[in-house]
């Protein structure tokens, strides 16, 4: 019945948007933002044993302008939050965030003067992962909740939406300003 | 790699902690020795003298700081500056005369013997000479101190915060600074999600 | 459709002036007409190891001047110290040195101790200094693997991780946690070692000889790494004592010392091992020291699982520690004793004005713990004395005039950790 019995067995039918996603939530690469003992887990999650690279995330390029998916690992503090921040805005849409383990999802074990209690306070987060430090296990959890997330998304629409550039404005005040240009 | 036999194990075990004991006796003996001759030479300015636990801690007033530390590295071999710090005795029982202590731990390694040298640091001025020129490891130990206690050093090479940005205001080691701190850590630009541009 | 026509709000307002950049001006700056650079690395940088910052003035490709900047992970370990109690605080000392957290809860319950004047049975000693030896093999398996991955060998890097899951896969079993273990108590341990940690102990260590030679196959003639490492980043003897450097950095620079057989503790004195020093002080020899060093430590732990007495894990005479259930239950006694030391208010009963300094030789080098009590359950102050903050103050000294990958692989073979450095 269908389309892909009358096809045969050498085609697939799906849609564009679906194959796109599928393609990028297999292959994100993510930038690890590892502080500390996060970091250890992160950093064995990606070695033999839990290996990272099933699951298409394999690229670890540490510059944020090659990379979609931020992986804050570790705990966050004063001096730390600025660079933070300026690593998430150099990252080119569209991009995710995983926030992992206690004390960058809610300050953890340390309520003091200069941990930040919560990095989603400061930068939007995706998926929190609970654990001090979390199991790779866990990690990999997240990086699956991130897929079924990129896999449901309209690239488009997100990139659109999140760096506010409306193209129907856009071509509306082109078109007024012709107008005037015409006028004058 | 020695295997011992297991019969015998348990015998040659307690025969090196009998040596060990009777070594760490000998170490304690060294560093009481090395301890008298400091206050000795330190006369009647010596402050105080403690031995809790047969660690030696010397007392020295706040203007003979500089000179014991050096007397004790050129004269008595403590070549190593294991560590730099302080306390505040606001909260703390007995009698106190000033508010900080610097404390500095010192070894030396021929003859493996440590001792602390303290001196009483008062609140409204709080400098202390720098140990920088005795031993270059001081340096970040100071700037640490400095950072967490606002002791200032004079003489220091590079005397700014450490651990902290530096704008930063307080300082947090004093016992009446509170343990979440007072805001910073709520203070920065939230990045949203989304963002709209406006068109003209 | 010229520039002008897109008029967007710019992007730049959210992006945030750096506060951790701070603007005073900065040891090496160079002059006017200078045509020196300044150089950010780190504190995000896939070279550096963990949120350390080096500010490289460079001149071509050679470093001028530099000053390291640390802080980034900064968590205000000492001020918590004051707000917890001992019990508590073990599991804040876990993560300061993330690499071996073993090491680091063996030292402060060593440190507690020493101050009650209490004694631990000599099993809780034994399996203390096994899980110590553990956690440096698994510290120095490590740091060799980074030095490799540095100089861009990413296979001993990633044989080392297989170790260290063979390591946590022990970890876990006794005491539950693979990174963050807080296996000791004040006056033993939480638990004693279940069934099967003493088999995968030595089936691991069987199995270490043969990865460490491969390891040692990969590097050791390996004439890129050499040529890297031969010469680069040298620290004097003199240089490492007025810096206060101890631990395999300073043995490597040829100071003959370790606390695990000058100052013994936790029965070191029974077992035999050598204590392997190197005097040449460069980045080669750092690979070496702590190579050799994880062959003693497996010497170590065959002697411990060879000689494990048998007993008790608590210094149950001592009224530090918990009693078990069966008693609470049952004994007048240790109802009280269990009550008087978890309730608010009252815990374990310290000195008056107890002060002590008591150092451990972890992986890194001396790691020493100042605690002064006041006769309450919490401790009045808590000093750690991080042996990684005395190497990062020597970085200038080894690395100026040389090239920027000397930097590179100066750094990796300290084993600077953040996470210690900051506290």
């Amino acid at each position: 019945m269908g389309l892909e019995d009358w096809l045969g067995n050498d085609f697939i039918s799906t849609r564009i948007k679906d194959l796109l996603a599928w393609g990028r939530k297999n292959s994100l690469w993510p930038m690890p933002f590892g502080t500390a003992c996060c970091a250890i887990e992160l950093m064995a999650t990606m070695s033999s044993r839990y290996d990272m690279a099933r699951f298409g995330a394999e690229v670890v390029r540490f510059s944020p302008r090659q990379s979609d998916l931020l992986i804050v690992g570790g705990r966050v503090t004063l001096k730390m939050m600025p660079v933070l921040q300026r690593i998430w805005e150099q990252m080119p849409e569209p991009k995710w965030a995983i926030s992992m383990g206690a004390c960058a999802s809610c300050g953890g074990v340390f309520d003091t003067y200069t941990m930040i209690q919560g990095v989603d306070q400061f930068i939007p987060i995706d998926v929190y992962i609970p654990g001090c430090p979390p199991r790779p296990e866990n990690l990999i959890d997240a990086v699956r909740l991130i897929q079924d997330k990129v896999g449901k998304t309209e690239i488009q629409k997100l990139i659109d939406e999140r760096t506010g550039i409306d193209n129907l404005a856009r071509l509306e005040s082109m078109d007024r300003r012709r107008a005037e240009e015409v006028k004058s | 790699m020695t295997s011992l036999p297991l019969a015998d194990m348990g015998k040659i075990f307690a025969e090196r902690r009998e040596r060990a004991a009777e070594s760490a006796a000998r170490r304690v003996e060294r560093e009481r020795r090395l301890a008298d001759a400091i206050a000795a030479w330190l006369g009647k300015d010596l402050v105080k003298r403690e031995a809790f636990r047969d660690q030696q801690v010397i007392f020295v007033p706040l203007e003979r700081l500089h000179e014991t530390l050096a007397h004790c590295k050129n004269a008595l071999g403590f070549d190593q500056l294991t560590d730099v710090t302080a306390y505040d005795t606001m909260k703390l029982e007995g009698d106190h005369p000033e508010r900080f202590v610097m404390v500095y731990i010192l070894t030396n390694l021929g003859q493996e013997a440590r001792l602390r040298v303290k001196a009483y640091v008062p609140e409204d001025d709080p400098t202390v000479p720098t140990a920088h020129g005795l031993w270059v490891g001081a340096d970040f130990p100071e700037r640490e101190v400095y950072d967490m206690f606002g002791i200032e050093f004079p003489g220091h090479p590079n005397l700014k915060r450490l651990l902290l940005p530096e704008g930063y205001v307080g300082f947090p080691l004093r016992k009446d600074y509170p343990l979440r701190g007072r805001g910073e850590r709520d203070n920065f630009p939230v990045v949203p999600r989304t963002r709209k541009a406006t068109y003209e | 459709m010229s520039s002008q026509d897109l008029k967007a709000t710019s992007l730049a307002d959210s992006i945030v002036p750096s506060r951790a950049f701070g603007e005073g001006a900065m040891s090496v700056e160079p002059g006017l007409g200078e045509k020196d650079m300044i150089i950010n690395f780190g504190p995000q940088h896939p070279a550096m190891h963990g949120t350390l910052r080096l500010i490289l003035r460079l001149n071509g490709e050679k470093v001028s001047g530099s000053e390291p900047d640390m802080g980034f992970l900064h968590t205000g370990f000492e001020k918590l110290g004051e707000y917890r109690t001992y019990n508590q605080y073990i599991v804040v000392t876990d993560r300061m040195n993330y690499f071996s957290a073993m090491a680091n809860n063996t030292g402060f319950a060593c440190a507690v101790e020493e101050m009650l004047g209490i004694e631990i049975p000599p099993r809780a000693a034994a399996i203390r200094v096994l899980m110590c030896e553990l956690s440096r093999i698994s510290d120095h398996i490590l740091g060799i693997g980074l030095q490799g991955m540095d100089m861009g060998a990413f296979t001993p890097m990633l044989w080392s991780f297989i170790e260290r899951e063979k390591i946590y896969d022990v970890f876990e079993l006794t005491s539950g946690g693979r990174l963050t273990t807080s296996y000791t108590r004040v006056g033993g341990l939480a638990f004693d070692l279940p069934d099967g940690v003493e088999y995968r102990v030595r089936t691991f260590l069987d199995r270490l000889d043969d990865t460490v030679r491969d390891m040692e196959g990969m590097l050791a003639r390996n004439r890129i790494f050499m040529d890297r490492t031969v010469g680069v980043g040298v620290l004097t003897r003199e240089d490492a004592v007025a810096y206060g450097l101890s631990g395999p950095l300073a043995r490597a620079s040829g100071i003959d010392r370790d606390l695990r057989r000058d100052r013994p503790y936790l029965g070191y004195e029974q077992y035999d091992f050598e204590i392997p020093v190197f005097t040449d002080g460069c980045v080669y020899s750092r690979y070496q020291q702590r190579l050799a060093e994880i062959r003693e430590s497996a010497k170590i732990c065959r002697q411990v699982l060879d000689s494990m007495p048998s007993g008790e894990v608590n210094a149950l005479g001592a009224k530090a520690t918990l009693p078990s259930k069966d008693d609470v239950y049952t004994k007048m006694e240790s109802l009280i004793q269990h009550f008087m030391l978890t309730m608010p208010g009252h815990g374990i009963k310290t000195p008056e004005s107890g002060e002590i300094y008591h150092a451990t030789e972890s992986p890194n080098g001396e790691l020493g713990w100042y605690l002064i009590s006041d006769g309450t359950a919490v401790p009045y102050r808590v000093r750690v004395r991080p042996p990684s903050l005395f190497a990062f103050q020597a970085i200038p000294n080894m690395i100026q005039d040389k090239l920027v990958s000397d930097v590179v692989a100066t750094m990796s073979s300290l084993n600077v950790i953040a996470g210690e450095l900051d506290r």
